[in-house]
């Protein structure tokens, strides 16, 4: 597994230096000059500065260069100096945005643990429903639980997030008053109240992405237990004696998962769009609400920074999903 | 070769039996029909213009007049809802045929030609890892200005939308395709065709483009869901055709921000996407189902 391990995680490294350079080269490539917007009394030498000193005049591949050491060197180490308390990261320069003239980390840093709540809680409840829902439908194939479970998944698939989380807000903020529409980012869980109140805004951002895991999910995984189930080896555990339930939960379950995981991984950058539509809806002070504010103020440190972060969750999710693959099917390590 | 000919007719006459036993594939296509009857010849018999405010109707709801009400501005949402969705389609359909153009090409290659595979088979996985939505937006943010500026405000963002669409939608397509020429093209009749003296291009172009077909097709469908949905996303983030030009994303976007005072003016705009895309996918399962030779095999013993 180690072995495995490591070599999963030097695969994911070029990967993300090829994300890096498309996302450099875009905006690099991109019409208009981020000087284009000073005021016309500026001279043009003072203008030339400008430039030399925001390091346009350099040639590309040193600009990309400093770019990533500004990723992978520079930023982290003011982050671990901000975590630790000591001064690691000195004067180095860090990425300003141009909105709240703060550094874009930082804004990073306060946002991502919304975006990863709300993405992972949807996960958990897809999982904990679709699995099962894809299980009871394959073993009752064309019953009619299966029936249903179709329709439904069919539906949760082709439901766009941006409607089905309106049709929740009209639902159950406006008619039926359960739920605050309204994402309370200032809300700090003190105590059971409170508790309860933070799971009473989160419940509609996350049901939301959790209705289309729970609809992809339990499709890939009915799918997949039945190519199973007509093999040897389920006939054999039946024949053995044992019971049903074992049959289906120890012995399919645990055969079928696989593929299912590698199919999800693939819907992870979708689930992240998703995210960004959702924390939108909802008024969610995440990622996606950062990203999409950043955007229509032109701001492009933090748009730059914070679709590289978004890579990196993507590529961190199928890291993931590779070491899971590993452990639930150990002849994928041998490989 | 004599034989050859009403085989696939037979083959084809099964595949259509197939999908017409397929109730929700022949109901999606149905549904299909009629959404593009509505807004391809919608607008002939209600000649009211999209754009035209008649603001003494403003917010108003159903009436004979404005059959789903009038908007905030007092613009007719029927002739809207049927102006967004000719827009809403004609970018669907385009996206796909790019993506499915590069995704085909991609595709065939990598599966024909060797020292390819890997190369394009590693750019495939390279860009199913990228945050697709956040890319999106980067690059409307970032060239929307000067296409606009050399196309219009309508066509340019058509353009940009379709191509970004496309560049970022082919790779399921070329997975499949690459996966389905690499077994076709092991098959006896390949083999054939080259001991005839077939040039590599031919076989590609008339051996085996032809067999894999059918994936390309179920995959078409599905681009085309997946396509209107990520227009809608774009427009409802407020980042696709000017404000002015509906189509069902902006007029769901629109909606919202009357959500408390008139609900159901979102109602429209988000069941025609959903059911759009829900009658695809199910044309798509319906596709799936009658062309696996294996459904075929165990639906009926005759072929």
């Amino acid at each position: 597994m180690p072995v495995y391990t490591v070599r999963r995680v030097l695969v994911a490294v070029p990967t993300l230096l090829l994300i890096s350079l498309i996302l450099f080269l875009l905006l690099d490539l991109a019409p208009g000059d981020p000087t284009a917007q000073l005021p016309l009394t500026i001279p043009p030498e003072v203008k030339e500065n400008i430039r030399r000193s925001l390091g346009l005049g350099e040639p590309i591949h040193v600009r990309y260069l400093l770019w990533l050491k500004q990723f992978f060197v520079n930023e982290p180490l003011h982050l671990m100096s901000q975590l630790t308390g000591l001064d690691l990261g000195g004067d180095r320069h860090r990425v300003i945005s141009w909105q709240t003239r703060s550094p874009v980390v930082d804004l990073v840093v306060e946002r991502l643990p919304q975006t990863l709540w709300v993405v992972g809680l949807s996960y958990v409840a897809g999982i904990a429903i679709g699995l099962p829902v894809g299980i009871v439908s394959a073993r009752h194939q064309y019953g009619w639980f299966d029936q249903v479970g179709t329709f439904v998944s069919m539906i949760g698939f082709s439901v766009p997030t941006f409607f089905s989380g309106v049709l929740l807000i009209v639902v159950f903020s406006v008619e039926l008053g359960w739920f605050p529409s309204i994402y309370d980012t200032t809300h700090r869980v003190t105590g059971w109240d409170s508790l309860l109140f933070q799971l009473r805004q989160m419940a509609m951002p996350v049901a939301v992405l959790a209705l289309y895991n729970a609809a992809q999910i339990s499709r890939f995984m009915r799918a997949s237990a039945l190519d199973n189930l007509t093999l040897d080896y389920v006939r054999t555990a039946r024949a053995k004696g044992l019971s049903e339930r074992k049959v289906i939960f120890v012995h399919v379950l645990r055969n079928a998962v696989g593929p299912v995981v590698t199919v999800v991984a693939l819907g992870v950058p979708g689930i992240f769009g998703g995210a960004i539509i959702t924390e939108q809806i909802f008024k969610v002070n995440g990622l996606g609400q950062l990203l999409i504010t950043s955007i229509q103020a032109s701001d492009l440190p933090t748009v730059q920074t914070l679709t590289f972060v978004f890579a990196v969750l993507i590529v961190a999710c199928n890291l993931l999903a590779d070491l899971l693959l590993g452990i639930l099917d150990p002849r994928i390590r041998y490989d | 070769m004599i034989e050859a000919v009403p085989v696939r007719r037979l083959l084809e006459r099964h595949v259509v039996r197939q999908f017409m036993r397929h109730k929700g594939a022949l109901l999606g296509f149905a549904f299909l029909v009629f959404i593009l009857a509505f807004v391809l010849l919608g607008p002939l018999i209600w000649t009211i213009d999209p754009q035209f405010i008649d603001i003494r109707a403003r917010n108003s709801g159903m009436s004979l007049a404005h059959p789903l009400g009038a908007d905030q501005l007092g613009r007719d949402m029927l002739a809207r809802l049927m102006a967004g969705g000719r827009a809403s389609v004609a970018v669907g359909a385009a996206a796909m045929l790019l993506s499915l153009l590069i995704g085909g090409l991609v595709g065939l290659l990598a599966g024909f030609v060797r020292w390819l595979d890997g190369p394009l088979m590693r750019l495939t996985d390279l860009f199913l890892a990228l945050p697709l939505l956040p890319l999106l937006l980067v690059v409307i943010l970032l060239f929307r200005e000067s296409l606009r500026a050399a196309f219009g405000p309508e066509a340019g963002i058509f353009i940009l939308m379709v191509a970004v669409m496309g560049i970022t939608g082919w790779m399921q397509t070329a997975r499949v395709v690459r996966g389905e020429v690499l077994t076709v093209k092991e098959l006896e009749f390949v083999a054939a065709a080259r001991s005839v003296g077939a040039p590599e291009h031919r076989i590609a172009g008339r051996h085996v483009l032809p067999n894999v077909l059918s994936p390309i097709m179920v995959s078409a469908t599905l681009g085309m869901a997946n396509a209107i949905i990520t227009e809608s996303a774009l427009s409802f983030l407020g980042l696709g055709f000017p404000s002015d030009f509906a189509t069902w994303g902006r007029l769901l976007f629109d909606a919202t921000d009357y959500l408390q005072q008139y609900p159901g003016r979102v109602l429209w705009p988000g069941l025609a996407i959903s059911l759009t895309v829900l009658s695809v996918n199910y044309i798509g399962d319906g596709l799936r189902d009658s062309l696996d030779p294996r459904s075929r095999s165990m639906h009926s013993g005759s072929l």
